[in-house]
């Protein structure tokens, strides 16, 4: 197995060599960003400060519920349709991207969010957003168990899996499956976010 | 990159475990429900019956988890515990901005000291999640032969 810039080149049993992207599960270049937001984050919330917490929940927000539905109804369905090497390919790259990028804008949504609906009592019981806010708790709960207990152990699972000299594409291929289901499902229930943020807002 | 259509079933794919997974994930979820109920009646002081029995369900089933986990052999260790390290650190990050916003936010008292006892969970739960979904597909080091199916000794 040789490196050739960032690609491996390798033969697999006798067959012909095969290109494939040298995977780095964690990029860690993309590490000082997280820490930057994540510091941003906490300090909104110790300084209350609305401007930095609209922000974040509304960027956040935005981002979060764009790449799921995005990645849940456009590319997982493209991605099932390929072949196995191209989605490996695809895969090399875009999976340590969203092994990073996800869980950081679901921390700053909902840390950020929750601080803001405290602040702008909404959270009281009195408040005619209440019920809205307990429905967003349940919404974000189910993805959140979809997202961390199914999700990202297939994708970090997948990726190591592609880091191993003779990658097993029935493993890959299985992985994929689930991943590409559950993104399908926070996709969907992304719309029920939309409605019940809407709402929110316009009360 | 192996297997094709008309291949065998990959022995990774086959070998069977005990629902290590499973258990952890409905602890998770557990903790997540003992979750909303508490932040439901944020910013007054919440019910903690409910949430308490959920978290004491969610430690229980957690440790049955690891137990089942602990008695695997062959399993390849080295890769869960890598991977486990550093996910933990990754979620005991997430777990300790969530108690600074609760801290923050003047939760004080048995509220808080369950809302800890829940985030602890979370932050075991997902990385043993991660970590056992990686290992379970890696061969263990040193082992030669055919894997055996684990889900029943267990």
């Amino acid at each position: 197995m040789t490196d050739v810039g960032n690609m491996q080149v390798g033969a697999v049993g006798s067959a012909q060599v095969t290109a494939r992207p040298k995977i780095q599960v964690v990029p860690l270049k993309g590490l000082p960003i997280v820490a930057a937001v994540v510091v941003f984050v906490i300090a909104s919330i110790a300084g209350n400060w609305l401007w930095a917490l609209t922000f974040c929940h509304v960027v956040g927000g935005a981002l979060w519920t764009a790449i799921d539905l995005f990645v849940g109804l456009v590319v997982g369905p493209i991605l099932g349709r390929l072949s196995l090497q191209a989605r490996a390919e695809f895969t090399a790259r875009f999976m340590p991207k969203m092994v990073l990028l996800m869980p950081t804008l679901v921390l700053m949504t909902l840390a950020a969010g929750f601080q803001l609906a405290l602040q702008l009592g909404n959270l009281s019981t009195a408040s005619p957003n209440h019920g809205w806010l307990v429905a967003s708790y349940c919404v974000v709960g189910v993805m959140a168990v979809i997202a961390l207990g199914v999700l990202e152990p297939a994708n970090i699972a997948v990726l190591f899996e592609m880091r191993k000299p003779e990658p097993d594409g029935a493993v890959i291929a299985t992985l994929m499956r689930r991943f590409v289901l559950t993104a399908g499902v926070t996709g969907v229930m992304q719309v029920a976010t939309l409605i019940i943020m809407t709402r929110v807002a316009t009360q | 990159m192996t297997a094709g259509p008309a291949a065998a079933p990959s022995p990774a794919i086959s070998r069977r475990f005990p629902p290590v997974a499973e258990l952890t994930t409905v602890s998770l979820g557990l903790v997540v429900v003992g979750g909303i109920l508490m932040a439901s009646y944020a910013p007054r002081r919440p019910p903690l019956g409910g949430p308490a029995v959920l978290a004491a369900a969610a430690a229980v089933l957690l440790l049955t988890g690891g137990w089942l986990a602990a008695r695997l052999r062959p399993f390849a260790w080295d890769r869960f515990f890598l991977v486990f390290r550093w996910a933990l650190l990754a979620y005991v990050i997430s777990a300790g901005m969530i108690a600074f916003a609760f801290v923050k936010d003047h939760t004080r008292g048995a509220p808080l000291g369950l809302v800890l006892a829940m985030l602890v969970i979370f932050a075991l739960d997902v990385p043993f999640i991660i970590a056992f979904t990686v290992a379970r597909y890696t061969a263990p080091t040193g082992h030669a032969g055919p894997l055996p199916d684990l889900s029943q000794r267990a």
